[in-house]
């Protein structure tokens, strides 16, 4: 079973990043981009057959290590 | 009194630490990050700059959750004394120790130069050797020093007197322009600024010599009154 976390700055954290990249998509010529914001995508391959079980699991993972909780929020998916 | 000095894989300012800290008269002990407890008797622990694990994850992140670390929690958690720069604070914020989180510089550039910066505790056993309001200039060195934190914790650890430091010039965005901060107790501190590159007369500037006798001394007096 696979599981993909997203994980992304809160809103309110200012994402310098994002910015960056919105200031460049602008310079191309993409007018039509209110904002960005730049997260990450980890995939893991688990050897849980649980889905319910799984997603606790790495619920754990995000909260211990995978995401700051104090700047950044995760989203898990169970494939 | 003796210091550890926590050393990782990507630590690179380990040295200059431990040289800072022997040339304020304390005993250093290097440890290395895979060992799952602290040498005896240390009443101080240093955690020192560098890309502990290559910054994979976020900046500190994999070091904070090291066998290592535990124990260095555990030293600070029972009233000892904690020291980290740079990569050592964002160590240190990642571990729960300090509050708040390094962001990516607000210029998203790598910043290495000399700045100033301002005294705004001088009652703590590391910045008792400065005045209030003083400026001195220290080094600076990092990609990840925009300190962040949400309004409440910054008005707490304004109003507790637990910045130690701001920066003159805010250079990476901080909040508050806030460049240290320390634990509840004050026995940890965690700052952005290298005081230890400017600790020798070699280096171009003495300004961080001061936090290194005053914390020693702090310690080194405590232990004879006990």
């Amino acid at each position: 079973m696979k599981a993909r976390v997203t994980v992304m700055l809160k809103n309110g954290v200012l994402d310098p990043q994002g910015k960056a990249v919105h200031h460049a998509l602008t310079a191309l010529g993409f007018d039509g981009v209110n904002g960005v914001r730049q997260g990450k995508v980890i995939e893991l391959d688990l050897a849980e057959t649980d889905a319910a079980v799984a997603e606790k699991s790495v619920g754990e993972m995000c909260e211990k290590l995978l995401a700051n909780m104090v700047i950044e929020s995760y989203k898990i998916e169970i494939l | 009194m003796k210091v550890g000095i926590v050393v990782f894989p990507g630590s690179n300012c380990d040295r200059d630490l431990a040289v800072a800290f022997e040339q304020a008269g304390a005993d250093v002990t290097m440890v290395w990050h895979k060992d799952t407890s602290l040498p005896k008797g240390l009443d101080m622990i240093g955690v020192p700059g560098g890309f502990s694990f290559g910054d994979y994850l976020r900046c500190g992140a994999i070091a904070a959750q090291s066998p290592i670390c535990r124990a260095v929690v555990d030293h600070a958690n029972a009233g000892g004394y904690v020291y980290g720069v740079c990569n050592g604070f964002q160590i240190l914020a990642e571990t729960g120790l300090l509050p708040g989180a390094l962001l990516r510089n607000a210029n998203l550039k790598y910043i290495c130069k000399t700045i100033p910066l301002v005294v705004q505790n001088n009652d703590s056993a590391y910045t008792s050797g400065y005045d209030m309001g003083q400026e001195i200039m220290i080094p600076i060195a990092h990609h990840d020093g925009n300190f962040t934190a949400d309004a409440d914790t910054v008005a707490r650890l304004q109003g507790e007197g637990r910045v130690a430091f701001t920066y003159g010039d805010n250079p990476n965005g901080s909040v508050a322009d806030i460049a240290g901060i320390l634990s509840e107790n004050k026995r940890v501190l965690g700052m952005m600024p290298h005081p230890e590159r400017a600790a020798d007369a070699a280096h171009g500037g003495t300004d961080g010599q001061a936090l290194f006798k005053s914390v020693v001394g702090a310690v080194f007096g405590a232990l004879q009154d006990a």
